[in-house]
């Protein structure tokens, strides 16, 4: 039986961690700064509240220009692509969805290599990667409804037959242009190591507008799931309702992919985790995803800065070597279903 | 006198991925010659140890095909420019060398051939290239990126060998070994120690000095930030470090070695978040290096190296 609503619990379950996720984020790194000193210096920052922190103007600079926008982005990148993957398993009915498998990463990567190659500067990076993005899941969209066949399988392998036809155009701009090689394949690999407030401004709006209509239409989510004649009949658009979430939830990963690379594995694993554990309901599924999305991702990047330290391991490699038996030990213990 | 053959060891040659010997069978004593273009025909058949092992080049070549930046500037350098036929497009230095579409990372060995070479020199065996040129029976040296200086002197002089300007190539090597040493014994630091960041792209990957330019650098005295990033060489000394550790570590130098791939420069630096205040950034220790200069370990590594200490020489100096 769905469980149907976000209990309290685990409001305050999810809330904790992510405060837990954020302060080891900003208090541990490699420059070794004294934790009650940060501690101070935090506080110190909040608008409104004067801290002595004793901390030199270098490790304030670290703190706040350094590890802070890049909790904040961890957690905005990570809760964005985990509620859009759950959105698109919700509209596509299909649990296998997620943003790589529809082609959306796929379409942002060639989105951001061909604006990378064109164009001096990131300015058009963001944009081309959300057309690219939206065309993307667009196309697959439409070759996946196509004909009789209308089953989950059909949409999954036009996702990959698009993904695959992008990916070989990304190839084809870059053999072209081999002078932008370091910097694309820099985007490929994903990142939060070069982000700052910036990138963080750059994502807001987008993943505020995404997590808006995600999250208004979780109710919704949960009827599309028994069938669009069955929504139909309680009043209902269901083609129109699916189009809009598709365009907010491509918005939302193209956004992402956009200021930290092509991330894998958190959308399509947190959703399941939260279905495995808190029940499949999308109203406790969409708004759980997003908190669970963003306490992976900066426990993700705070594994990848500190594994190596001083050195960085590239988020990509921590999400899939962590999240991968995480979600499997999940799996493997739950009496539920997806 | 029948010489059966000619050993030319350099004493300096040490690696072990690139040759160290090259031997040449003749039928009579190797003439010295201090002539760019008569070199006699006795020289070849000659044997050169590259890479990919054994090579044998039947006679001068006249054709020569090079896939490979650094090689291109060697080939140039020793003389050897009037016998290159065609270079990858990539190697975009010096101006006279004939450019092609040749794609160095995704080559063609049919492609190749189209040049009729009678030698081909490539520093990547990526689309089973090697195979495909050695079927066709066109001899083919592998030189793949230099790990230490020792490994650059052996590559120069295998081309030498293997184009017919051994001579022509020893001048040069001692030319650029002499430079070198001067450049080093020119750099005054006033007893200070200076370190240093490399960068060779914007996501903070770096050099330690284990590795060729690392190596090279440090003979100038300066340490690097990036050493204790890869002390046990897990990342085969290209670590990517942290902007935090960067700005925590504060060196008095940064080398961006990605102005022209990745449009850095000093101005960009200044503004990325927390760079403000590091003595590099707020003094004048942000060097541009040119990126095929920085990534090549040919001749113009004096250039390279020039350029890095008069920087470390004047922020001395300033100090």
């Amino acid at each position: 039986m769905m469980t149907a609503r976000v209990s309290p619990f685990a409001w305050l379950l999810a809330g904790c961690l992510l405060l837990v996720a954020a302060l080891a984020g900003l208090l541990i790194g490699p420059a070794g700064i004294d934790i009650g000193a940060a501690l101070r210096g935090l506080v110190d920052a909040l608008p409104g509240l004067t801290v002595t922190s004793g901390l030199t103007g270098q490790e304030s600079a670290i703190l706040l220009s350094i590890r802070a926008p890049r909790v904040v982005l961890g957690a905005l990148v990570g809760g964005t692509l985990a509620l859009c993957g759950g959105a698109y398993q919700g509209v596509f009915r299909n649990v296998m969805a997620d943003p790589y498998l529809l082609g959306a990463a796929a379409g942002a990567g060639v989105g951001a290599t061909a604006a990378i190659v064109a164009t001096e500067g990131r300015g058009w990076v963001t944009p081309a990667a959300f057309l690219g993005a939206i065309l993307a899941v667009y196309i697959t969209y439409l070759v996946g409804r196509r004909g009789h066949d209308r089953s989950p399988a059909t949409l999954l392998l036009a996702g990959i037959a698009v993904t695959a036809f992008l990916t070989a155009i990304q190839t084809f701009i870059l053999q072209r242009n081999y002078g932008s090689l370091e910097e694309v394949y820099s985007f490929i690999l994903g990142q939060l190591g070069t982000g700052g407030w910036g990138e963080v401004r750059l994502l807001a709006p987008y993943a505020l507008i995404a997590a808006v209509v995600i999250i208004a239409h979780r109710r919704v989510l949960d009827v599309l799931t028994v069938g669009d004649e069955e929504a139909s009949s309680l009043g209902l658009e269901p083609e129109r309702i699916r189009r809009r979430l598709v365009v907010a939830a491509s918005l939302g990963t193209a956004a992402a992919v956009s200021v930290s690379g092509l991330i894998g594995f958190v959308g399509l694993i947190v959703p399941h985790v939260i279905r495995l554990v808190a029940g499949s309901s999308y109203r406790v599924v969409i708004p759980l995803s997003m908190m669970g999305g963003a306490v992976f991702m900066i426990g993700a990047d705070l594994i990848g800065r500190s594994v190596l330290s001083p050195a960085e391991l590239p988020i990509g490699v921590v999400t899939a070597f962590f999240g991968a038996p995480f979600f499997l030990v999940v799996l493997r213990q739950s009496r539920r279903g997806l | 006198m029948r010489l059966l053959s000619l050993l030319l060891v350099l004493a300096a040659c040490g690696g072990d991925a690139v040759t160290t010997t090259i031997a040449t069978t003749t039928t009579t004593t190797v003439v010295a010659t201090t002539t760019t273009t008569a070199v006699p025909d006795q020289n070849f058949p000659a044997t050169v140890i590259a890479a990919n092992g054994e090579v044998v080049i039947p006679e001068r070549p006249e054709a020569i095909v090079s896939l490979s930046a650094t090689a291109t500037e060697m080939l140039f350098a020793i003389g050897a420019g009037d016998q290159v036929v065609a270079v990858d497009s990539l190697s975009n230095y010096p101006p006279e060398a004939p450019v092609t579409d040749l794609a160095a990372f995704t080559p063609s060995a049919e492609a190749v051939a189209s040049y009729s070479p009678d030698l081909v020199v490539i520093s990547f065996d990526t689309n089973d290239l090697l195979a495909g040129l050695t079927q066709l029976e066109i001899p083919t040296l592998s030189m793949p990126a230099a790990a230490t200086i020792e490994e650059v002197w052996a590559q120069f002089a295998a081309l030498g060998a293997a184009s017919g300007n051994v001579d022509e190539t020893a001048a040069v090597v001692a030319a650029i070994q002499a430079d070198l040493a001067e450049v080093v014994a020119g750099t005054d630091l006033g007893g200070r120690t200076l370190s240093y960041y490399y960068e060779l792209d914007p996501s903070y990957f770096s050099v330690t000095s284990s590795t060729f330019i690392g190596s090279l650098i440090g003979q100038l005295g300066l340490l690097n930030i990036a050493d204790p990033a890869d002390a046990d060489g897990a990342a085969f000394g290209f670590p990517q470090l942290t902007a935090e550790f960067i700005i925590a570590a504060d060196p008095d130098l940064i080398l961006l070695a990605d102005t022209l791939c990745c449009a850095q420069n000093a101005a960009a630096v200044a503004v990325r978040p927390g760079w403000e205040g590091m003595k590099a950034v707020a003094g004048s220790g942000v060097v541009e290096l040119n990126d095929d200069v920085a990534s090549r370990w040919g001749p113009r590594i004096v250039d390279l190296l020039s350029q890095i200490a008069g920087a470390a020489g004047e922020l001395a100096a300033a100090a």
